[in-house]
């Protein structure tokens, strides 16, 4: 019987629930030297001066340090196409850019000396205007970056024609609505969002013969090590980066930022380790932010539900040194008509530096705001129109038997079923009874309404060309290591794997160990994001084992003086013989002990082409209409994500991704004031999702393999995330229609719904 | 200042600076490192342990506040070689991901259905308002605490 598809429980959970993991602050270093930053408290201004003696002086304090102390050259934007003069220093060099920018860094013997210290480092800014609104930023005169002559950072599609993007890609149509019957407007604000893993960003560092050892938490332990040695300008070789257990990434912890490749340097530059840990107020103020676009939706067709053109313009805020996070728009561009068949479609963006946080890759990157868009746009065109929303999106889908689907945007969806995912959803949820229910409550004029919204997405998932390793090596004793170059982070990657190998060898999972994060201890890798981990490294992995079977199974009959066709593997027993004769049989150990150079195989495995996840999200949800309030009532999830591996562990990932994405619609945003000041920077500020403000998920699974690798398995880290935020939002306008609300901005907080309630009846008091 | 503090059933002596906080006593000077730090806020409650029996953030009480007192952490919750069954709960319902929140919230929930027992769901999600996972959505958390806690 195959192990596959079963709910194994996790081989990972027994550390974690009785010794906790070891985390980056957990790991052991003699005497190191602990780093504090001092950072910026303006968002926009030029240093006249920084006065560090004091500091330097206190108890404990081995140096203080500001962009004079030290010769590392800027680092270049951390998003391709960018801006090339917009570059970030190690430390401010003469200009602050953000509230939390790196002013000096405090060096001292304990963190409660390096803390104290820093508050004696005194900065007298000369203040500069600040620009937080990114439109306003497009039209200022001032700017971040003198030199860039500009604050856009890129712009799509001009900054990838000819590169990502074909020439024909830069001409718009300015007749994108002609014909159309109907045509809506909306702006969206798909707002700033914080990551929030629950462990903060750390690392460590040693220098020790020449080598440089980094314990990071990152999502990419080989990411790390490559930007460490580029960095230092030192050979690969002479790096190692350890990512321990990492108490959650989101796609914000790809590791190698200033803060922690400065601990590197003091390691190299003290001989000594160092280490770093941020506050969770600094990490609300400058671990990257997610999303923060503003959206300009049109959408046009036809009165009796065809769309027939859809346009998605945005301004993406990359914060004050471009990431990631400004090429995101990229992958909103890739999904932009979801999975609808829109004859016309245009996108265009502009990502612009601003005096704030910088954003980066965040659960779904730049997928739940083109969901978000087209999502939101269909239920306004559904409005206009007088349509049940679960037909115009029906009446517009992808047809099943459209597969592989090329799109307009330029990508290939590799297999879908957007009519059954849809037909469950509103099955399961009882769609009918719901819609009447609703109908009963507004007759009655219920102070508390009920709204029902749906959403249809599909995403893509390993969309980032390229290859990722894994190994397998049979061990004398029997037992089997799996070297794997993701870096997981809650995944559970180790019983992931396991179940991959077992299922080939008939080893059991808890006699294989599974090794990653390290990178002397695995070759090669890539790491864990995008949702890319089960489809590359995983099948890495699953190839890797069956090539060890073969190896085996050569040896066994060479051992067994038979042909390699006639000797099985019963895997039951853990042991090859020849079929029918089951008395002479070799073991795994006893073949890992015979194999001249060991038995072992390693495959790299690369995709055909990334693929594309989807599914159908209903949320129903009740609004106070006297108080604003909106309560998630029902989250009925039908989500398909190919072949399933492990229920347990794909139903863990979806409920994490729909809290979040319910996070989102519902509470949780990231605001600045208008001189650029924080006023979300700890957890007391920011509104992160609680137990309470969520109910039970109702998932229901769907298995539409995909073709492009031998498991079937597409990716699943990011589903949740991307289906939900527009269903909530939905929800809560549907709640509203009636009374005339057609659009309420995320988050949907009790005065936002008051507002538009109030709005709606013409702006009278009640 | 000198404390006592019985943890995990060892007394525990040390001279410890007042202004020390019960979670970096546990983690500095114990090597307790199961216990973590989420937030500098008080909000996150990954910092959760007993004291005396209950629950309390541990970065909202300082060691000398918890001088004579008998505190449990996550590495003194299982007895007999076994798991606790809050934190067989928690395996057999998936109920963590990446581990960081982990410890706190079993501390809490240990505390939560000695309490209530059999809590209803809401009780539940109530009781557990005070500690943040970003992983698990909370759905598997609950589920975990409702069977080990006998839920209704």
């Amino acid at each position: 019987m195959s192990i596959l598809g079963n709910r194994v429980l996790r081989k990972e959970d027994p550390k974690f629930l009785t010794v906790g993991g070891t985390y980056v602050d957990d790991v052991p270093l003699d005497h190191p030297l602990h780093v504090v930053y001092v950072r910026s408290t303006v968002a926009h201004a030029r240093i006249v001066s920084i006065d560090t003696d004091e500091a330097a002086s206190a108890p404990g304090v081995v140096a203080v340090y500001t962009a004079a102390d030290i010769d590392l050259a800027p680092m270049p934007p951390g998003a391709p196409f960018a801006n090339p003069a917009m570059t970030r220093p190690w430390l401010a060099d003469g200009v602050v850019r953000f509230v939390g920018d790196m002013v000096a860094a405090v060096v001292a013997e304990s963190r409660e000396q390096a803390v104290d210290a820093a508050e004696l480092v005194g900065v007298d800014y000369e203040p500069l205007p600040v620009l937080v609104d990114p439109e306003q930023a497009l039209e200022s005169e001032t700017l971040l970056f003198p030199e860039a002559g500009t604050n856009l950072v890129l712009s799509i599609p001009e900054s990838l024609v000819g590169i990502m993007l074909p020439p024909e890609a830069a001409e718009q149509d300015p007749n994108l609505f002609d014909g159309c019957e109907v045509v809506v407007k909306q702006r969206i604000f798909n707002q700033r969002v914080a990551p929030c893993p629950l462990e903060v960003r750390a690392a460590a560092a040693t220098f020790e013969d020449g080598r440089i050892t980094q314990w990071s938490s990152t999502q990419s332990a080989h990411g790390v090590k490559t930007t460490i040695a580029g960095t230092f300008g030192v050979d690969e070789a002479d790096v190692r980066v350890i990512a321990p257990d990492v108490g959650g990434g989101f796609g914000a912890k790809m590791g190698g930022g200033p803060e922690e490749l400065f601990v590197t340097w003091l390691a190299r530059e003290y001989g000594r380790p160092a280490r770093w840990v941020e506050t969770r107020s600094e990490s609300m103020m400058t671990l990257g932010h997610g999303r923060a676009q503003i959206q300009d939706v049109e959408i046009g067709g036809t009165r009796d539900g065809k769309i027939t053109a859809y346009r998605l313009n945005v301004v993406q805020d990359a914060g004050a040194y471009p990431n990631f996070g400004a090429l995101l728009p990229m992958m909103t561009r890739m999904m932009l008509g979801g999975v609808y068949e829109i004859e016309k479609l245009s996108f265009t963006s502009r990502s612009v530096a601003t005096n704030t946080n910088p954003t980066v890759a965040y659960r779904g990157a730049g997928r739940p705001e083109a969901a978000a868009a087209i999502e939101r746009a269909v239920d306004l065109f559904a409005a206009e129109i007088g349509m049940d929303p679960a037909e115009v999106r029906r009446k517009n889908m992808i047809r099943k038997d459209s597969f592989p689907h090329p799109t307009a945007t330029g990508v290939t969806y590799d297999v879908g079923d957007y009519e059954t995912a849809l037909d469950r959803v509103l099955e399961r949820a009882d769609y009918a009874g719901l819609r009447a229910e609703q109908a009963r409550r507004r007759e009655s004029d219920d102070p508390v309404q009920m709204g029902i919204g749906l959403s249809v997405y599909v995403e893509i998932t390993n969309g980032i060309p390229g290859s990722e390793f894994g190994s397998v090596e049979v061990l004398p004793d029997g037992k089997a290591r799996v070297l794997t170059g993701t870096s997981p982070h809650g995944q559970g990657h180790g019983t992931a794997w396991s179940m991959l190998v077992s299922e080939q060898l008939g080893i059991p999972i808890e006699d294989i160990e599974v090794v990653y994060g390290d990178t002397d201890r695995v070759p090669r890798g890539v790491g864990t994001f995008g949702s890319k981990s089960l489809q590359s490294g995983g099948v890495a992995v699953h190839q890797a084992s069956e090539q060890v079977v073969v190896k085996a199974r050569e040896l066994a009959a060479e051992l067994l003086e038979a042909n390699p066709d006639d000797v099985v593997l019963d895997k039951a027993e853990g042991r090859f013989h020849v079929a029918g004769n089951p008395t002479a049989a070799k073991s795994w150990a006893e073949l890992a002990v015979a194999a001249p150079d060991g038995l072992s195989a390693e495959a790299d495995f690369e995709a055909p082409g990334p693929t594309f996840p989807f599914g159908a999200h209903l949320v129903v949800a009740e609004v106070d209409t006297d108080t604003g309030l909106a309560r998630i009532v029902r989250m009925v999830a039908v989500d398909d994500a190919g072949t399933i591996l492990n229920p347990l562990l794909l139903e863990g990932q979806l409920h994490g991704g729909i809290a979040q994405g319910v996070a989102q619609a519902l509470l949780e945003e990231v605001r600045y004031d208008e001189d650029g000041n924080p006023v979300t920077s700890n957890l007391a500020d920011y509104a992160m999702i609680s137990a309470t403000e969520l109910p039970s998920f109702e998932t229901h699974p769907m298995e539409t393999p995909t073709p492009f690798n031998p498991l079937g398995a597409k990716g699943v880290g990011e589903s949740g995330t991307i289906g939900s935020t527009p269903a909530v939002q939905n929800a809560v306008v549907d709640a509203l229609s009636h009374l005339g609300v057609r659009h309420v901005q995320m988050p949907t907080t009790p005065i936002r719904i008051w507002q538009a309630i109030n709005d709606a009846k013409g702006g009278g008091a009640r | 200042m000198k404390v006592a503090i019985e943890v995990n059933g060892t007394r525990q002596e040390r001279e410890v600076e007042p202004r020390q906080l019960l979670v970096f006593f546990l983690r500095d000077d114990l090597g307790l490192t199961g216990t973590n730090v989420g937030c500098d806020t008080s909000n996150c409650g990954a910092c959760t342990v007993l004291l005396d029996g209950e629950s309390v953030k541990s970065c909202s009480v300082l060691a000398v506040q918890a001088d004579g007192g008998s505190v449990t952490t996550i590495e003194g919750l299982a007895t007999d070689g076994g798991l606790h069954p809050m934190q067989a709960a928690f395996q057999q319902h998936h109920a963590l991901q990446c581990g960081y929140c982990t410890p706190g919230m079993v501390m809490a929930a240990v505390s939560l259905v000695r309490e209530h027992p059999n809590p209803t769901e809401a009780e539940v999600r109530e009781g557990l308002e005070g500690n943040l996972c970003r992983c698990t959505g909370y759905h598997n958390i609950v589920k975990a605490v409702m069977a080990a806690g006998g839920g209704r």
